[in-house]
């Protein structure tokens, strides 16, 4: 079960560092769409109100999804991300939405599919991908939404393998090139998401690649659930994804410590799609293009990426940005490390 | 292969009913908090994987597995290390891989059940992201000799690697660890199939390792520990070089090799190595005479009691030890000429070694501290003898002067400062808090002290120090000028100070700096060094300082009350359940519920979120040890009382007039009782609005009847009196720990105090209901916004606090000229009840708003200048 998405991934990975897209969410905000936009015809006579549930835009609006696309598309994207952050049956539970969590995520995938042929087909040369994106759902099955009961769980490791294993189907039928499981906050949510794409590779009888991309909630360098990004990336070596890397949470200045360590265990590519700076104090993003490429290249130069794009408050303009600061840089070149048993808990284990 | 014992992984085994009969009764009776107890103890004694096994018949063991690793998730301390889920049910493994975040070992899976499932269940391990024990079983049973176990684990290292692509680096191999030399022939080979079984493992399945359960070699001797322990470590001293690399080893039943006596040890090697057929008997003899385990119950260690007297003062003041102070300063004093040479001598020695742990980062603040305490009551058991003496002049490092500026009256942090320069040998004259600049120059001089140290905590205090240093200049003094404290900052001593005295300024950021800062300054050539390397840095700070853009653009006035934030005032604000002023009184036992630990220990100088800091790696003794004495402080304070909190709140008719709200003496809204002036953001917002508190109030002629709080609490009447009465004792330690307290009280009162309000006087929240950890998170509908912070930082809108509660007479509080608060432990602000009213910062504001606050206040400009400086473009 090669796959050759992959081989031609780790080409491309060779010569050069990949351009992942920007943030979803501050783009659909930019078009201020109210509580009919988002029903739109299909949903105008839903039971309650669907307000905020961007990633139910695909069906609703999709063309303005099918713009965001192609303006990441046209800044140099190589890699865009289905609009599915939100996409799981468990996610999409806050809306009465678990029906739609199938059909949405398959025009998600249609969507980015339709956006990457049209300028495949303008620059052969230069292949886009789509990345069928599985989010972290709203729930984690390591913590205990109760104080007074830590053993307590909101969600079970086999209720999120069912629902990725539903959204990994859709996406993949939908067109999606490869799976992206982001903004892991909780590992044993992603584990869980690694184990649904495996069972559904195996029930097809065939493999996409798989990327990875966790997060580091602060400057304790760990996860919410408390991991370190090495204990993390143990924890996940297993997927043998193609590539391993950290988003959201942090901006780029910030970020760089823990995308450093990543890079210095990882024995495949490594991503990092940073935000634009940290939220001021009224949630908004407010470090320009200039500044976070700026950063972005010079992770490049000391050599610590192959990946990079942007996640929240990054526009088409950061992209844009990041793609001229790190063209002709040279990819950091994948290491052999040597074999050791390699365990973690919430810190990294080596023997 | 061989490998080195330092590369041996002890995998814990206490958490395992089926080896340890306390887990087992322990989680029989569903005591859950005291198993986790004995997993961290497996953690904080070494282990570096703990196994847990939950193999019993009466319990529900898929349940006990999955509550128990839930919990341990919730452990930070225990969860640090990777898991071992061992069962010999494979239900009860699944379970367990579906709660494990970290890479975890399944114990076991083997052939037993036939190569399909065996197979079946590796790929399912693979899946689950996990590494694997195999057992060496198969259909035909468990191996027992060399030969067996060779061929079973080469068989599964082949299966496993090629038919579902195991990394082989995640297979443990567990070649049965069985019991010898009991008295059964065909067992005496045993541990010799073993060891040389490990061996040919390691050499064929490369990557692979090799596990056992180290007490099952020694099982014949139960009851005698001494042998146990000998056959332990004789056992894996030879499995070890043969490539054993893990294992189940209880750290606490293991001799040291060397350690066993030469006949013991030979006996047992003779056993393990099967080297004569009469090595059992010769053990079986041999073993009356060990039993009995011979080991002291542990006590507390008095050892060093037992050290010259030097070495003793080294110890009481390295660990904080008071208890034989006295006793052993009596006897260094004997033995010296003079009563003097005690301090300079060894007491001295024992707090440079403080000091220079301290400044490798070996002892944590409080613990200086606590050395301190020890340091004074030594000094003042010499006292009396050195006056008697009447030699006078002890040789001190230096002397510098401190004070908390005029109109400011926090002074912890410069308390600690002054104890650590003291443990360093300098001598500290604190003018303690609200000290004018006369006095400052005048004490200088009369003392004539080496350098001078200011501090402050709010913001006009800058203003004060500014002050101070022209003032020095202009007296033509020519001592170092140390500045300290919370709203302090480089840029603000680069720019604003420094180049307004000639002679060294240094800015210090933390207690831990004041120590080198001071030893740089007092020598002379040390002094011109760093004072070129200060001006050289400065001058730096200020060129950044000057070329530094401002983040986002500026906005007129205008545009910024244009793009102000417009609430949803379709649901009407409630009236609240009891307008005018109302005093409250409340027990500190009712407050220390409310209490946000996490700035505590910052107060301290430790980080980390309270309750996890207690169990950090670092500070976590210290902060454990930090948090025992505060509640100690606060059972005692409760109990015989010292502080008392007491406060004032008030509800008004109020409605907003352009950027000032006004507040009504009645619901008529006629007459006013004053009005709040409020600043608003100035920089270009987006996608966000231009915020000021204001807006969160209805405006006038809306026909919207709104309202506002205000309040005032203090739970530090009482505090200076208490804590100089522990100063008094030498006791700096707990004087510095009655400010923190009283702080943490006061914070917890106001929070206590929103809470009334939001429920009970004024009502708009009356079924809240959210937990302290909720409450300190800002969980709730509204805002309790403190002049001088973020939203409202002009200081003087304090005053009007004061107006509209009478907080002096209700409270005793009073109000300095900068408008800081007395007692230090004291909160004010204002409520807001509004659900969409946030925190926000004001941040730079601009000439235009500058003239109009000015005018709204009836104010010169310079005036406005002097107290909206923070806020100002330098």
């Amino acid at each position: 079960m090669t796959s050759s998405t992959q081989q031609t991934l780790l080409d491309i990975a060779a010569q050069r560092i990949l351009i992942l897209d920007g943030a979803m969410g501050t783009e659909i905000q930019n078009h201020k769409l109210e509580e009919a936009d988002y029903r739109g015809e299909q949903f105008a006579d839903w039971h309650c109100d669907v307000k905020g549930n961007n990633d139910l835009l695909v069906l609703s609006q999709p063309d303005i999804i099918y713009k965001i696309h192609c303006d990441y598309l046209a800044a140099g994207a190589d890699i865009i991300e289905t609009n599915t952050f939100n996409a799981t049956t468990i996610a999409m539970a806050d809306y009465d939405m678990e029906s739609q969590s199938k059909e949405i995520n398959l025009a998600a995938a249609r969507l980015a599919r339709k956006a990457c042929d049209e300028f495949t087909a303008k620059t052969p040369d230069k292949p886009r991908f789509v990345a069928g994106v599985l989010g972290p759902t709203n729930r984690t099955a390591s913590i205990s939404p109760d104080v007074n009961d830590p053993a307590k769980r909101n969600v079970t490791f086999d209720e999120l393998v069912e629902a990725y294993m539903e959204s990994t189907e859709a996406l993949l039928a939908g067109g999606a090139d490869l799976i992206l499981i982001e903004t892991i906050f909780d590992t044993l949510n992603a584990k869980a998401a690694i184990f649904a794409v495996e069972t559904v590779f195996d029930n097809m009888g065939a493999k996409v690649p798989v990327m990875i991309s966790g997060t580091i909630t602060d400057a304790s360098g760990r996860t919410l659930s408390g991991q370190t990004a090495e204990a993390f990336y143990y924890s996940m070596r297993h997927a043998e994804p193609t590539s391993v890397g950290l988003n959201c949470a942090l901006g780029p200045d910030l970020l760089r410590q823990y995308v450093d360590e990543v890079s210095q265990v990882a024995e495949c590519l490594v991503s990092a799609h940073p935000n634009a700076g940290l939220p001021n104090e009224f949630g908004e993003y407010d470090m320009d293009a200039i500044e976070m490429s700026t950063h972005i290249k010079e992770w490049a130069e000391s050599g610590l990426v192959n990946i990079v794009g942007g996640c929240c408050g990054s526009t088409p303009e950061h992209i844009r940005t990041i793609a001229e600061s790190v063209a002709g840089l040279k990819p950091r070149s994948i290491r052999e490390r040597e074999v050791k048993m390699r365990l973690s808990g919430l810190e990294p284990f080596v023997h | 292969m061989t490998t080195g014992i330092s590369s041996f992984i002890n995998i814990g085994e206490r958490t395992n009913v089926t080896g340890s009969a306390m887990f087992k009764r322990l989680i029989l009776n569903a005591e859950y908090e005291k198993a986790l107890d004995v997993a961290r103890q497996q953690v904080e004694n070494g282990a570096q994987v703990i196994d847990i096994n939950m193999d019993e018949a009466m319990l529900d063991s898929v349940e006990a597995m999955r509550t128990f690793l839930n919990l341990i998730a919730s452990e930070p301390d225990i969860s640090r290390v990777p898991i071992m889920i061992d069962s010999s049910k494979w239900e009860v493994i699944e379970a367990g891989l579906k709660c494990v975040q970290g890479k975890a070992i399944v114990n076991s899976i083997s052939l037993k059940e036939g190569e399909e499932q065996f197979l079946h269940h590796a790929k399912l391990i693979k899946r689950y992201g996990a590494a694997t024990v195999v057992m060496a079983f198969d259909e035909k049973g468990q191996a027992d000799t060399k030969e067996r176990k060779i061929e079973i684990c080469q068989r599964s290292y082949k299966a496993l690697t090629e038919k579902v692509g195991f990394p082989p680096e995640d297979i443990i191999f567990d070649p049965n660890i069985f019991a010898v030399a009991t008295g059964i022939d065909e067992h005496n080979n045993y541990a010799v199939d073993f060891i040389e079984a490990t061996k040919v493992i390691r050499q064929t399945c490369p990557h692979a390792h090799i596990s056992g359960g180290l007490s099952n070699i020694s099982f014949s001797f139960r009851g005698n520990n001494r042998v146990r322990e000998a056959m332990h470590s004789v056992f894996l001293y030879y499995a070890i070089r043969a490539g054993m690399d893990m294992g189940i080893v209880n750290a606490g039943q293991l001799e040291v090799y060397d350690e066993i006596p030469e006949e013991l040890k030979v006996a047992v090697e003779d056993v393990i190595l099967n080297r004569h057929d009469e090595a059992t008997d010769r053990l079986l003899e041999l073993a009356p005479k060990y039993q009995g385990d011979g080991k002291a119950a542990a006590v507390e260690d008095l050892s060093w009691r037992e050290q010259p007297v030097t070495k003793r003062l080294e110890h009481a003041l390295v660990k904080g030890i008071t208890d034989y102070i006295i006793e052993d300063t009596e006897e260094a004093r004997l033995e010296a000429e003079r009563p003097l040479h005690v301090i300079e001598g060894p007491l001295m020695d024992g707090m440079n070694v403080v000091g220079d742990l301290f400044g490798e980062g070996k002892m944590f603040l409080p613990q200086v501290v606590k050395s301190a305490r020890v340091m004074k009551k030594a000094v003042s058991h010499l006292q009396p003898y050195i006056e008697a003496e009447k030699s006078g002049g002890s040789s001190s490092n230096g002397k510098i002067l401190m004070a908390t500026v005029k109109g400011d009256v926090h002074d912890i942090g410069k308390n600690i400062v002054g104890v650590v320069l003291q443990c360093n040998n300098f001598e500290v004259i604190d003018l303690g808090v609200m000290v004018p600049c006369a006095t400052i120059l005048q004490v200088a001089k009369d003392e004539n002290v080496d350098m001078i140290g200011l501090s402050g905590l709010i913001t006009p205090s800058l203003d004060e120090m500014v002050h101070v240093a022209k003032e020095m200049e202009r007296l033509g003094l020519d001592l170092p000028l140390l500045i300290g404290g919370a709203t302090t900052s480089k840029a603000h001593t680069a720019v604003k100070i420094e180049k307004n005295y000639h002679a060294p300024v240094a800015y210090v950021p933390n207690a831990s700096r004041a120590v080198g800062v001071c030893q740089k300054l007092i020598s002379k050539e040390g002094r011109e060094k760093y004072s070129k390397e200060l001006t050289e840095e400065y001058e730096k700070v200020r060129l950044q300082h000057a070329r530094k853009q401002p983040r986002s653009r500026p906005v007129t006035l205008q545009d910024a009350r244009a793009n102000g934030f417009t609430p949803d005032f379709t649901a009407v604000p409630v009236k609240p359940k009891k307008l005018g002023v109302t005093p409250v009184s409340v027990d500190l036992g009712v407050l220390r519920k409310y209490i946000d630990w996490t700035p505590f220990f910052l107060t301290w100088s430790l980080a980390g979120k309270y309750p996890r800091i207690l169990n950090d790696d670092v500070v976590g003794e210290q902060a454990k040890e930090l948090f025992a004495d505060a509640n100690a402080m606060l059972d005692d304070i409760i109990e015989h009382g010292g502080l008392e909190a007491k406060g004032v709140m008030g509800l008004f008719p109020a409605n907003r007039e352009g950027d000032d709200i006004e507040i009504y003496l009645d619901e008529s809204r006629t007459e006013l009782a004053g009005v709040s002036h409020h600043l608003r953001q100035q920089t270009l917002k987006e996608k966000f609005a231009n915020y000021c508190l204001a807006d969160f109030i209805a405006e006038k002629g809306s026909g919207i009847d709104d309202y506002i709080g205000a309040f005032a609490v203090t739970a530090g009447i009482g505090e200076d009196e208490l804590a100089q009465s522990y100063k008094d004792k030498g006791d700096d330690y707990n004087a510095i720990m009655v400010k923190a307290v009283a702080d943490r009280l006061a914070e917890a009162f106001a929070e206590y105090l929103h809470e009334q309000v939001r429920k009970v006087y004024w009502g708009f929240a009356p079924d809240e209901n959210f937990d302290n950890d909720a409450l300190i998170r800002e969980k709730y509908q509204g805002i309790r916004p403190a002049p001088g912070y973020a939203a409202c930082p002009e200081h003087t809108e304090k005053q009007l606090i004061w107006d509209l509660l009478d907080a002096e007479a209700h409270t005793s509080m009073k109000l300095t000229e900068s408008y800081a608060m007395w007692p230090g432990a004291a909160v004010s602000g204002w409520y807001f009840s509004h659900p969409q009213a946030k925190y926000f910062a004001v941040a730079k504001i601009q000439r235009d708003q500058l003239e109009d606050y000015a005018k709204r206040k009836g104010w010169s400009l310079e005036e406005a200048e002097k107290w909206l400086a923070p806020n100002l473009d330098d």
